[in-house]
């Protein structure tokens, strides 16, 4: 079975393979795949609106597909493309930085990403069924009860499922990072980027299940009737707001911390330097997230909680900056002293540095609760969460992909094609956004299908919409580097950019088992320390034998689509009866697949210690 | 607190941010040239925020540079291997510091001026408006005077003014940039703002939350007048007599059409407290039509026959009897008929 | 670690569930599991709390509910808590037929529960009007000890499908953490309950 993985294989294979698959690796993959696609959505809507903007009382689109367009661009690119990216990295890095052979929950993993997947595809069918929702992807009620047609339905369900997947997948990952760590790597010895994401995994543990509560309230009172946000039978329209922001502030951080982790894997490489302060680096990020859970309230400064509440969460809101200053600080402190390569994956990283620290002083700016009076739902905030989303976690993707790009398939991202990204993506970005704090403060709410003739605001439209064409550019030019590189590409060294972290030690790409023997950690940066005492590869902590591998399941494919087709069932059984089909069928293929899965035993099988030495004799 | 104040305003009047704030954006809508008492304590603190935001960002561009243009790999450096620091605790204690000092800078004035806008000690003895916000329009209700008008709210200039704001349906935010910043509009609580203008204008208002597909089309006006011209708009509103047939013959059929085509279910002239749809007791004195068009005969026909055209989503589209382009035309010109007051937009300075 | 070894039971280990590095795994992950769930539950109670006099002149809290009903259940559910934990002190003790016997109990125990459940469901239904519909209260009472009363149902039924599943083969080291995840999440339910019964039931009397 191993051995014909190396083997040329037919279309129906390698499907077949990745439809069961429970390699952390090739989910890394499928999760690029699926967020990937979602991203390119976004952006053709983040496109479209735009277009819309860029003349006053334009009417390239109507009112209501417009509201679309800027529901959907929000949810799927925080929903399906962000987050799915981001876990793809970590499933294609984590398990090899802490040196174990794959996550602690093979299954789960996979079972994450289906759920995503489904839950993305069902979201995204809302546009081919009578419209996606419209509600903005905060859903505030009364308006997404009130919002006719199934849109909003859509946007509960796909989000309740892939909700459900991203739960999964931090749980599994702090599972990980608990119980599979090699010998020798304690906490403190762990590479940032797993560090942050053992953080990140904390903190969708415990901000998912509020959206999970906010969603459930939200489906009920629009398809069984009860009355939660119905103000005539003492409903109450807040609770929504809290419920979503308890979940949303630390959505923000889900978002950011793991690109904290890729730029300081990046930076410390690319300099030849050991993380500066790499203690209060981890202690810095401990505090983001817990602070993070402080602060839900700055999103509704607004909403009329008194000037106590107001106060306390602008104060926590604003402690914040402390430790995310600490975190630039070390990083110049990184690259001070240090030999400073750059290339297309450091210029992400470069570019990360100004952009960011913008985002953040707009950010401690927006917490001065009175001048947030005069920022909140208005094109600042939409210029400041910009800066943030896209010149942090935006940013840190796309120098994770041009960094780990030869780990995970074997080559090497064209580095001219590269750097043209970057410039066109870069200056568009700062055309398109850096304008829009001057908008919302000359008086252009966001969400606005028009902004009417006179106002002033006509010239800063344009100019954000033609930096929309430069980023486009940008991102057309890197999908052209894409298939440019797997075609002709160059092949990737084992450890191309001279790294300090344990996946640069195994090959590129890495066998389905990582390693070969459990390495022994003596330090932090485990590689580098072992380039700089001669020996170029950590020691074995065991010797060579047979190597437990879990089985591929096509059950989390069948859970998810059951799920799904369960999905179409709750929305549908509002109008029709023949719904309850679909709704109690999904539930029982999934329900069965689940048990299956509980009752059939699954134990695995064995690389026997032969087949090992013979790879290695290749 | 006027210390703070004082000086902020003096280094913002002096500083380069004002010369270049000053320039953006159109006046009575930009927040960047208050005139009321709200939007004045907002742009001090925006004023305060970003210049000590700009120092941050001005250290860590100091720094950002010397890195670039100093530790860049040379010529003849492929082996050189740089000392392995592994941190500082004087550096980062001084980064953790001094970040510290500078929010209490700003965290200090945030909170005076929050307990500030919030109090309303001096609700009892000012002018109270009942705001109601519904999709897409604004009702204002002037407590206790018997002034019901939607969409134009009349102030007088240099007064605390208590706006008690509720919605009818969905969340919206009542924001006039020039005079104060904004404040949302539930369904369920009863929020209250004050807004004071220093300066007699008509200044822009929008809505500030999504509230549906013509959110951006929400927009309101607020009136400020001078306190004489404010007393004389009070007294000419509650004399209107709703009852009032207009002089000419074409105005008088529209009324009588108004009528018949039962417009009165939802619309009120008068003040009486009906709410479905905007009170036009003072409708021809009107800044805008729908909030956003001219008030011409031309627009009010094509809003009266097909209102879908100009605010998508709005309740009236659908709701009433068929009307055709030339009984609009009647109805529009009884309805520009009503000018109950000399005090109007214009005298305001529009 | 070989299969062979995961499946005999002659050389079992102290702790049973914890002996494999899956077992491990599936400890460590329950755990946080269950971490999630504690949000989950703080966010019903949360929406519970701040609509429980948002009767709409419907029934309230203090007309509805009568405690000797709830107090019934309380013991049940606390007694069945206790039996897992013996069937759990059986596995230790490698005494499988002990340990499904206690399981027995706790099932039975689980289900007289879910019986007065529903019984009080039904009697707020059809001798007060009280539903789902009824206020923002009635959708808060009915989310928060429906979710609960979901959570109780999935075990029961996860217990009676382990149970049989595992009926002839005895325990093993495959076999053991999932039971003793199952006396994890039992434990939980638990303790969510008489969080229940305190914010619901007796502030609903008393407050």
């Amino acid at each position: 079975m191993s051995i014909a993985a190396s083997q040329k294989r037919g279309f129906g294979a390698v499907l077949w393979d990745y439809l069961t698959t429970v390699d952390h690796k090739k989910i890394a993959h499928l999760y690029l795949i699926g967020g990937g696609f979602f991203f390119l959505l976004g952006g053709l809507e983040a496109l479209a609106i735009r277009i819309q903007l860029i003349v006053p009382e334009n009417d390239f689109v109507s009112a209501g597909f417009y509201n679309e367009l800027l529901t959907m661009h929000g949810t799927t690119m925080i929903f399906l493309a962000a987050m799915p990216l981001l876990l793809g990295l970590m499933n294609a890095v984590v398990p090899i930085q802490i040196g174990a052979r794959d996550v602690a929950f093979p299954f789960l993993n996979s079972l994450g990403f289906w759920l995503f997947m489904f839950g993305g595809l069902l979201l995204n069918a809302s546009w081919f069924l009578g419209g996606a929702p419209d509600a903005g992807w905060t859903a505030y009620v009364p308006l997404s009860v009130t919002s006719p047609g199934h849109g909003v339905d859509f946007y509960v369900m796909g989000l309740q499922i892939a909700g459900a997947g991203t739960l999964i997948g931090g749980i599994n990952f702090l599972a990980t990072i608990v119980t599979m760590r090699a010998p020798g790597m304690t906490y403190m010895r762990m590479p940032l980027f797993s560090w942050t994401t053992f953080i990140t995994s904390i903190l969708i543990l415990f901000a998912f299940p509020a959206l999970t509560v906010g969603l459930f309230l939200l489906m009920f009172d629009r398809m069984f009737g009860s009355a939660f946000f119905d103000v005539g039978l003492g409903g109450n329209a807040i609770i929504w707001q809290h419920l979503f922001w308890i979940f949303g502030h630390p959505e923000v951080y889900i978002l950011i911390l793991p690109v904290f982790g890729i730029f300081s894997e990046v930076f410390a490489t690319f300099s030849k330097k050991r993380l500066f302060g790499y203690t209060a680096m981890v202690f810095a990020t401990m505090l983001i997230a817990f602070l993070g859970f402080m602060v839900w309230a700055h999103h509704m400064f607004t909403v009329g909680l008194g000037p106590v509440a107001n106060s306390i969460f602008a104060i926590a809101t604003m402690a914040i900056a402390v430790p995310t200053g600490i975190k630039i600080f070390n990083w110049l402190a990184t690259m001070w002293g240090g030999r400073i390569t750059i290339n297309s994956a450091m210029l992400w990283a470069l570019g990360f540095i100004p952009t960011f620290t913008i985002g953040g002083m707009t950010g401690v700016m927006v917490a001065s609760v009175v001048a947030d009076y005069q920022y909140h739902d208005t094109y600042f905030v939409v210029a400041h969460f910009h800066y943030v989303i896209v010149g942090g976690t935006i940013f840190g993707i796309m120098a994770a992909m041009h960094y780990w790009w030869p780990k995970m398939f074997g080559r090497i991202l064209h580095e001219g094609m590269g750097k043209l990204t970057f410039w066109t993506f870069f200056i568009g970005f700062h055309l398109t956004f850096f304008i829009q704090h001057f908008l919302g403060l000359m008086g252009m709410p966001r969400r606005y299908w028009v902004f009417l003739e006179g106002q002033g605001l006509d010239l800063g439209n344009q100019i954000s919409t033609v930096g929309a064409f430069f980023m486009t550019f940008g991102v057309i030019v890197f999908l052209i580097n894409i298939v440019y590189t797997a075609v002709k590409g160059e092949k990737a060294a084992d450890d191309p950019w001279d790294g300090r972290t344990l996946e640069w030690a195994v090959a590129s790409p890495p066998p389905h088992y990582n390693f070969k023997q459990t390495p022994l950690i003596r330090g932090l940066d485990a590689l580098w320390i072992e380039k700089m005492e001669g020996k170029g590869r950590p020691t074995p902590a065991e010797p060579l034998g047979d190597i437990h591998m879990p089985n591929s399941s096509f059950l989390p494919f069948m859970i998810s689509l059951g799920l799904f087709i369960a999905g179409f069932g709750f929305i549908y059984q509002v109008d029709y009866d023949w719904a309850y089909i679909l709704l109690f069928g999904g539930m029982a293929i999934a329900l069965a697949s689940m048990l299956t899965r509980s009752l059939k035993d699954d134990l695995g099988y064995h690389i026997p210690k032969d087949e090992l030495e013979e790879r290695e004799a290749d | 607190m006027k210390g703070w104040m004082g000086k902020i305003r003096a280094i913002s009047l002096l500083g380069l941010t004002a010369i270049v704030l000053s320039a953006c954006g159109k006046e009575n809508l930009t927040a960047l040239d208050p005139k009321g008492y709200g939007a004045e304590q907002s742009f001090n603190l925006i004023v305060l925020t970003t210049i000590v935001m700009l120092f941050v960002l001005a250290v860590v561009l100091v720094v950002y540079t010397i890195v670039l243009i100093r530790y860049r790999k040379k010529k003849g450096q492929e082996n050189y291997i740089p000392k392995q620091v592994e941190g500082n605790k004087t550096l980062e204690t001084v980064w953790t510091i001094i970040p510290i000092i500078l929010l209490l800078i700003i965290a200090v004035p945030t909170v005076t001026a929050t307990f500030d806008l919030a109090d309303e000690s001096e609700a009892s003895d000012s002018l109270n408006v009942q705001v109601t916000g519904n999709q897409y329009w604004w009702h204002f209700n002037y407590k206790g005077q018997e002034i019901q008008t939607s969409q134009d709210l009349y102030v007088p200039v240099g007064e605390k003014v208590y706006l008690n704001m509720k919605s009818s349906d969905v969340i919206h935010s009542f924001w006039v940039p020039t005079i104060a910043g904004k404040m949302d509009v539930n369904p369920e609580n009863e929020n209250t703002m004050y807004i004071e203008a220093y300066e007699e204008g008509v200044y822009w208002g929008k809505c500030a939350e999504f509230c549906g597909p013509s959110h951006s089309l929400m927009d309101f006006k607020v009136v400020a007048v001078s306190q004489e011209e404010f007393d004389q708009w009070v007294q000419d509103m509650q004399n209107v007599d709703p009852e009032a047939q207009p002089e000419d013959a074409v105005a008088q059929e529209g009324q009588s059409l108004f009528q018949e085509k039962n417009c009165m279910s939802c619309h009120a002239i008068g003040s009486s407290p009906a709410q479905v749809g905007p009170n036009l007791t003072n409708f021809g004195d009107r800044s805008t039509l729908a909030g956003v068009e001219d008030l011409t005969k031309e627009n009010l026909k094509q809003w009266i026959v097909d209102p879908e055209s100009i605010k998508p989503g709005n309740k009236m589209t659908g709701n009433y009897p068929a009307v055709s382009d030339d009984e609009a035309g009647k109805i529009a010109e009884y309805l520009l008929q009503l000018q109950p007051s000399e005090v109007t937009p214009e005298s305001a300075g529009n | 670690m070989s299969q062979d070894h995961t499946l005999n039971p002659e050389i079992m280990p102290n702790e049973p569930e914890k002996a494999t590095q899956e077992g491990k795994n599936k400890f460590i992950g329950f755990w946080f599991f269950l971490g999630g769930e504690t949000v989950l539950f703080a966010a019903l109670f949360g929406t519970y709390i701040a609509l429980r006099n948002s009767t709409a002149d419907g029934p309230t809290a203090n007309e509805l509910f009568g405690l000797e009903l709830v107090f019934l259940m309380t013991i049940l559910l606390l007694t069945s808590s206790l039996t897992s934990v013996y069937a759990m002190y059986h596995m230790k003790n490698n005494d499988f037929k002990k340990m499904q016997l206690w399981l027995g109990i706790t099932a039975l125990l689980g289900l007289s529960f879910l019986a007065c459940e529903i019984y009080e469901f039904t009697h707020y239904i059809t001798d007060f009007g009280f539903t789902f519909r009824s206020s923002a209260f009635g959708s808060a009472f009915y989310t928060l000890v429906g979710f609960h009363g979901g959570h109780v149902t999935f075990g029961m039924a996860w217990l009676i499908a382990i149970m049989i599943r595992n009926a002839k083969r005895g325990l093993n080291l495959y076999n053991a953490p999932k039971f003793y995840t199952f006396s994890l999440y039992w434990h939980f339910i638990d303790v969510i309950w008489v969080f229940i019964f305190t914010v619901v039931y007796l502030m609903g009397k008393v407050g």
